[in-house]
C-alpha cells in the first residue's frame, strides 16, 4: 500500500477526526435542538435560564408603596397619575437595602421631556400642557414652584424674574 | 500479504480515530419532534405600539438603557424614538438625537428651524426588536449563538457569540448593534428577565402615555392581543417576509 494519495487523506481524516472529537470536551452537554428547528433552535439551553434571571432595575409603584404610601397615593390621585415614580427617582435597584438614597432627578430638562411647547397638530404632544422653554422663568427649576406629586396644587408665587 | 510495523501503527491510529467518531455527530435533527415542543407553548409574545399616543418624552429609552444595562452614553440603544415632521410642501423631516434618550425639547432638527405655519403633521415612532418569526439575524449567525425561544423571543447567547456581527448586517431593521462593553452583539428581548417573571418589560412600566404594550397572542382573554386581533395594526417592512411581531397604530406612511 504505497499510493501517494493515502497520506494526504489519512492526515485529513485524522483532522476531521480529533475536531469531531474535541467537539465531545468543549461544546457543552445541553447545546442542540432546543427550537422548532435547527436554523432557528440551535442553542445552549442554559441560556435562557440566564437570561431569565438578569437582574431587573425598575421595581414600580407597587415596591414604592409599601413605606412611600402618603406620596404614592397623592400621586395617585393627581393629574401626573400615569407617571411611574421611578422616572424622576431613578430605578430602585434594591432600595433601600443597597441604595439607602435614590438620585432625586429634578433638573428642566426632565420636566421638559413632556411639557416643553413643540407646535405639532395632531400629535399627543400637543395636547399636553406646555411651556415655552425659552419664555418661562428659565433660570429655575420647575419643582421650584409645581409639586410633581400633585401638579394642580397651587403654585407657590415667587417673585417674578 | 505483509505489513509492516509502519503500516500496523499507522493504520492502528487511523482506525482507533476513526471508531472514536462519536454517532451522535451524524444525529440528524427530527422536524416534528422539534415542532411538537414548540407548539406546547402557551406563550407568544408580541407587543403593540400607538403611535398617536407618543409624546415623545424618550423615557422608555432612559429605562431601557439603565434596565438592560447599556453604557448611557454610548450611542447604542435596545430602543429608540423617531420623531418625524411633514411639511406642508411634502418634506419629511426625521431625527432621533442618542435615540431620544433625552426627549424632544427643542424643535430645531438637525439644526433646522421649520416653519411651525409650515408642518403638516408630526408625530412620535418608537422601535425596538421585532421579535420575528422568520428572524434573519438568527439565520445568519455561523455559531449558533442567537436563537428564537419556545415563546417567540429571540436571545443573544452572550458566552457564545463571537461578535462577527453578521446578524448586525442581517438584521431589515437595525436593531442590533455591538455592546461596546460586553464586545458581543445585544439587541431588545422584551426585557425578558421581566416578561418571564410576570412583569412589564421596563420600557411599557415607564411609558405613562399606554403608548407601548406587550400581549402574549396565544392568550384568547389577553387585552392587548385582542386589540392585536380585532383592531386594524400594521408591521415595518412586511415585504421582507420576516413576520415581526411588534404591532403598530397609527403608523404612517413615511415611517421605514
Amino acid at each position: 500500500m504505497k499510493w501517494h494519495i493515502l497520506r494526504p487523506l489519512w492526515v485529513a481524516i485524522g483532522l476531521v477526526g480529533s475536531i469531531l472529537v474535541a467537539q465531545q470536551f468543549l461544546v457543552p452537554d445541553d447545546f442542540g435542538v432546543h427550537g422548532r428547528n435547527f436554523t432557528y433552535g440551535y442553542h445552549r439551553l442554559s441560556n435562557i435560564q440566564e437570561w431569565k434571571d438578569f437582574p431587573v432595575k425598575y421595581r414600580g409603584r407597587e415596591s414604592c408603596v409599601e413605606c412611600h404610601e402618603e406620596n404614592v397615593l397623592k400621586l395617585n390621585a393627581s393629574t401626573h397619575a400615569p407617571v411611574e415614580c421611578e422616572n424622576c427617582h431613578g430605578p430602585s435597584v434594591n432600595h433601600p437595602d443597597d441604595k439607602e438614597f435614590l438620585p432625586l432627578d429634578t433638573t428642566r430638562e426632565l420636566c421638559l421631556r413632556c411639557h416643553a411647547f413643540l407646535e405639532y397638530p395632531n400629535s399627543a404632544r400637543g395636547e399636553l400642557l406646555s411651556v415655552e422653554d425659552r419664555r418661562h422663568k428659565r433660570r429655575y427649576e420647575c419643582v421650584k414652584c409645581h409639586n410633581p406629586h400633585d401638579p394642580q396644587e397651587d403654585v407657590e408665587e415667587e417673585d417674578s424674574e | 500479504m505483509t505489513c509492516s510495523r509502519r503500516d500496523f501503527l499507522k493504520d492502528t491510529v487511523g482506525g482507533s480515530l476513526v471508531s472514536a467518531l462519536p454517532l451522535s455527530a451524524f444525529t440528524l435533527i427530527s422536524q416534528a419532534e422539534a415542532a411538537a415542543a414548540l407548539s406546547e407553548s402557551k406563550t407568544r409574545w408580541a407587543f403593540l405600539v400607538d403611535t398617536t399616543k407618543c409624546v415623545g418624552c424618550g423615557l422608555c429609552v432612559k429605562a431601557c438603557k439603565n434596565e438592560n444595562e447599556i453604557p448611557y452614553d454610548a450611542a447604542v440603544t435596545r430602543t429608540w424614538v423617531e420623531r418625524y415632521v411633514v411639511t406642508k410642501g411634502g418634506s419629511t423631516h426625521i431625527d432621533s438625537p442618542m435615540g431620544g434618550r433625552d426627549g424632544f425639547i427643542d424643535d430645531k432638527i438637525r439644526d433646522e428651524e421649520i416653519d411651525p405655519e409650515d408642518i403638516a403633521k408630526a408625530f412620535f415612532v418608537p422601535k425596538l426588536c421585532n421579535q420575528c418569526d422568520n428572524p434573519a439575524c438568527v439565520q445568519v449567525c455561523p455559531v449558533g449563538a442567537t436563537y428564537q425561544t419556545h415563546d417567540g423571543i429571540v436571545l443573544i447567547d452572550r458566552e457564545w457569540c463571537i461578535g462577527c456581527g453578521y446578524c448586525i448586517m442581517a438584521c431589515p431593521y437595525g436593531v442590533r448593534f455591538f455592546h461596546p462593553e460586553e464586545k458581543v452583539a445585544d439587541k431588545c428581548n422584551f426585557c425578558y428577565h421581566r416578561i418571564s417573571n410576570g412583569m412589564d418589560p421596563a420600557c411599557v412600566e415607564n411609558c405613562s402615555f399606554g403608548a407601548r404594550r406587550i400581549a402574549n397572542l396565544k392568550d384568547p382573554d389577553d387585552p392587548v392581543a385582542n386589540i392585536i386581533r380585532t383592531e386594524r395594526v400594521s408591521v415595518l417592512k412586511d415585504e421582507y417576509g420576516t413576520k415581526p411581531h411588534v404591532f403598530y397604530i397609527g403608523l404612517d406612511a413615511e415611517v421605514r
